[in-house]
């Protein structure tokens, strides 16, 4: 992945989905998903219909095509998956370009593809689209436990943190000549994995001083909240309620 | 009033223990007068940490008593404590620990009770003391070394703490940097008990020293005297830098 | 290895969810003991619980980046479940695991949010917990040693990921949205999942060896067997009062396993209901259910009258728009029920938490003075009260 904190996929901008309370996005996004993981893959043309409205949002977004395929990079061991599917699933055969394969793999293959793409871009573009901190405060909106926010906002802080000391031992090795280059090596680096957890762990005691140090007893103050109006509300809903429209529609006669 | 008469610390008697039965402080007496700047000097190993860390409470439990602006430190108090005493941590990395400088600011206060617009009104007042407010919604990662000790000091200062501990404070700053911090520390109207091993800092910095050796003050007077005493300085393991003359320069107020 | 939206199916994804929350709710609480037992604050777990869980999670967060050459440009990285467990004890481990999860899935689109659940359950809690379990049986059986350590983390965390493989495998064989041969595909995940499982032995081996070496106070697992402290009284050593070790094998309190239990059996039922009628999607899963003796099961609950059966059979006549729909609905009631049990949790964590922040500042007191073994049983004392 290699992303470290600094939220990689994060893209400056003011649209109207930036500037939308993280909550509601959150909720849509789910919504979205659930609609989307629940509708029968037979339903081919619901997919594209799904996939158009996800590039609305990303064109309301500005958020570049480009930008989310080169995201979609994320899913390839399960392409992968996906492609031995209409090999190794038993059923009816069929004859594609010259090959056998089966019928119900087909399906298959199409099914985690189709969902799992669609899944994967709504991700990206509430990703694309909220600050780092605006999710933490949306997930401690909609009643995730403190604790678990508060956790979630320590690892998001010292994640960099983290992950500089990393790579700063990878240098140190390196400069005095060490290249790990196979299982021989994997000592070496697990040691520094081992230095690296006491290193984590120290500066957590070391954290919890200081936060001791200034009056904290076991909760945090909630110094923002996000609040969404009905407006926003509904234009956030917009997104999750059409995808539900299309699944339902989709079959009346 | 009366209580400018009372001293802003006194220490008396203080010795202590840890659990895993290694005694680091063997009867510490110190009193900081209202306003006074004081150097604690001493070798790695001399009990410096383990004294600032009963100064608000974090340790308790040994022999002796430790008094803060005419309070003493003990369970039924510790919040109070915790407010008068504000202790900046070497690495501001431990101290910063919110997702934006200004929420690390608003920490103390928040935790206290604070809100609202006193809340913003305190947290400004201490960013721009430190000169920091224009970096207020920024993420302390994204600060450098020395902007960050400066927002640490930021945190403390805006809980107005009686009496300001800063545990090496020069420590990893470029000149410029540290040269900022010292127009920041002299231009505050608090008392400071500073942790270095910087003695030329020390010098500049604060009129008065301690030398704590052994879990015990060794020596207490004039900073320029005591550098100056070559024979106290050798047997606490204290060095001046090369080519440094303690008697050139006298301590400014 | 995260699992993209899709690949489970709904129904059998929310209820992977419900047993991922219970078994967060339940690290919540059970890492507020294990991050309090340290030597050197004992007591305050209430406070440690954020910033040490927090750290740790960025700690597994950034090994996860590590990359392991195998050969010929090849590399893997550690899942660190195991390793975390061994660690930081079991429930802490799965917490942070889930945070780095959750964290992945929201931040970098790394897992599906609807599949969330089924990577929390299958890379935390299986992992987490089938390494523990078997890290800390071996310990107990094995002599008082570093080697035994070094003996028991090799075992618990090469069997840790076969371990996932196989329930992802089940979750699969219930919930998968293609029905391919079950058997075929375990024997061929298992298998696979050996060979990963070897390397993740390696590091996790040596990484516990590694931080054992420096610290062996912070090898959770290993607690316990470090020599007995000595008093030096008149000149002589003389054994210190012994300091009540750390609960590990059974961290959890009563009040967190009937969460737990509560949570797991929910989740089942759910599972087992909720997917018979997903079923009747054209998602072709009669057949795999069959094979894994499942549908027995089912058809016993399918006798319930429930007004989802009727809907989903019987309202309306096309058999793709009842079973999307049917699922929707059952997805739908799932993560409500999953947030009343969530909302009762939190706010008995609440009253708890309050109670238990006091708790931590007078045994930080009381441990200064080395006190600290008398706080620890008083600790646990009072949450079995609590219940």
């Amino acid at each position: 992945m290699g992303a470290g904190h600094t939220h990689k996929l994060y893209r400056h901008g003011h649209s109207p989905v930036h500037r939308m309370p993280p909550h509601c996005k959150l909720v849509a996004v789910l919504g979205f998903v659930v609609v989307v993981v629940s509708t029968p893959r037979e339903a081919v043309w619901a997919f594209a219909a799904y996939a158009a409205l996800l590039g609305a949002v990303a064109a309301v977004a500005r958020v570049s095509p480009w930008f989310v395929l080169r995201r979609l990079v994320i899913e390839v061991p399960f392409v992968a998956f996906a492609f031995l599917m209409p090999f190794v699933v038993p059923g009816e055969q069929t004859r594609l370009l010259g090959v056998e394969v089966s019928v119900p793999g087909l399906w298959g293959a199409w099914n985690v593809l189709a969902k799992g793409t669609l899944g994967v871009t709504a991700s990206v573009l509430l990703a694309a689209t909220t600050e780092l901190r605006a999710l933490l405060l949306g997930l401690q909106r909609l009643k995730l436990p403190p604790l678990l926010v508060q956790i979630a906002s320590f690892m998001i802080r010292y994640g960099d943190v983290i992950t500089d000391e990393m790579r700063r031992m990878s240098v140190a090795r390196r400069s005095r000549g060490f290249e790990a280059r196979g299982v021989r090596h994997w000592g070496v680096l697990a040691k520094s994995a081992g230095a690296l957890f006491i290193r984590s762990y120290e500066r957590g005691e070391r954290v919890h001083l200081a936060m001791v140090s200034r009056g904290y007893t076991g909760s945090m103050p909630v110094l923002d909240e996000v609040t969404a109006s009905r407006a926003q509300w509904c234009s956030a809903a917009a997104l999750p309620v059409t995808a539900l429209l299309i699944l339902l529609l989709g079959w009346t006669p | 009033m009366s209580l400018s008469f009372v001293p802003s610390l006194d220490v008396r008697g203080l010795a202590y223990a840890y659990p895993d039965g290694h005694q680091a402080l063997f009867g510490v007496d110190l009193t900081v007068e209202r306003g006074e700047r004081v150097a604690l000097l001493g070798p790695n190993g001399a009990g410096k940490t383990t004294l600032v860390l009963h100064l608000n409470g974090i340790l308790t439990g040994g022999a002796g008593t430790v008094t803060v602006a005419g309070l003493p430190v003990a369970k039924a108090n510790l919040a109070e404590i915790r407010r008068k005493v504000g202790i900046v941590f070497q690495d501001p990395d431990d101290q910063l620990f919110m997702p934006t400088v200004r929420e690390d600011v608003a920490f103390g206060p928040a935790a206290a009770g604070l809100r609202g617009p006193e809340l913003e009104a305190a947290v400004h007042k201490a960013l721009a003391r430190v000169g920091m407010q224009e970096y207020a919604d920024r993420p302390p990662h994204h600060l450098s070394f020395g902007q960050r000790r400066r927002v640490a000091v930021a945190t403390v200062l805006v809980m107005e703490p009686e009496i300001l501990v800063l545990d090496e404070p020069s420590s990893n700053l470029d000149p410029a940097s540290r040269r900022e911090l010292a127009d920041i520390l002299r231009s505050l109207d608090v008392t400071v008990l500073m942790v270095t091993h910087d003695l030329p800092y020390a010098l500049e910095l604060c009129p008065r020293a301690v030398v704590l050796s052994e879990g015990v003050i060794a020596a207490d007077g004039p900073t320029g005297d005591l550098l100056a005493d070559d024979e106290l300085m050798r047997e606490h393991r204290l060095e001046l830098p090369f080519g440094f003359d303690p008697t050139r320069k006298p301590a400014t107020r | 290895m995260h699992v993209p939206d899709g690949f489970i199916n709904a129904p059998v994804s929310a209820a992977a969810g419900l047993a991922a929350a219970g078994a967060v709710a339940a690290g919540l609480r059970g890492a507020r003991r294990e991050l309090g037992g340290s030597a050197l604050a004992g007591g305050h777990g209430a406070e440690r619980t954020a910033p040490l869980a927090g750290l740790v999670a960025a700690f597994v967060f950034a090994v996860q980046m590590l990359n392991f050459p195998v050969a010929a440009g090849t590399s893997g990285h550690l899942l660190g479940g195991a390793l975390a467990a061994i660690l930081v004890g079991p429930w802490t481990g799965v917490l942070c695991i889930a945070v780095v999860l959750l964290m992945q899935g929201v931040l970098f689109a790394d897992g599906g949010l609807t599949a969330l659940g089924v990577n929390i359950t299958v890379m935390g809690v299986v992992t987490v917990l089938v390494a523990y379990g078997i890290f800390r049986g071996l310990v107990k059986v094995l002599p008082r040693s570093r080697r035994s350590v070094t003996v028991a983390s090799f075992v618990a965390s090469l069997a840790s990921v076969p371990a996932a493989a196989a329930a992802f495998t089940l979750l699969y064989a219930v919930g998968g949205t293609t029905d391919v041969p079950v058997t075929k595909v375990l024997t061929a995940m298992v298998g696979v999942h050996v060979l990963i499982g070897i390397g993740e032995a390696l590091i996790t081996t040596a990484t516990v060896g590694a931080v054992i070496a420096v610290r062996p106070d912070l090898v959770y697992g290993a607690r316990g067997l470090t020599a007995p402290l000595k008093l030096r009284v008149g000149g002589r050593l003389v054994d210190a009062v012994p300091v009540a070790p750390a609960p590990a094998a059974v961290p959890a309190a009563r009040s967190t396993r009937t969460v737990w239990i509560t949570g797991l059996a929910t989740a089942l039922v759910l599972a087992g209901v909720v997917s018979f009628y997903a079923s009747a999607s054209p998602d072709g899963l009669e057949k795999v259910a069959a094979d894994q003796g499942i549908d027995k099961k089912a058809e016993e609950h399918a006798a319930a009258d429930s007004p989802l059966a009727d809907y989903g059979v019987s309202g309306l006549t096309d058999a793709r728009l009842s079973g999307g729909l049917a699922g929707t609905i059952g997805v739908g009631g799932t993560v409500l029920v999953g947030t009343g049990v969530f909302w009762a949790v939190r706010r008995r964590d609440g009253a708890r938490r309050g109670e238990g922040s006091g708790e931590g500042v007078r045994a930080g007191a009381r441990d200064a003075v080395g006190e600290g073994a008398r706080d620890g049983v008083r600790d646990g004392a009072r949450d079995e009260e609590a219940v």
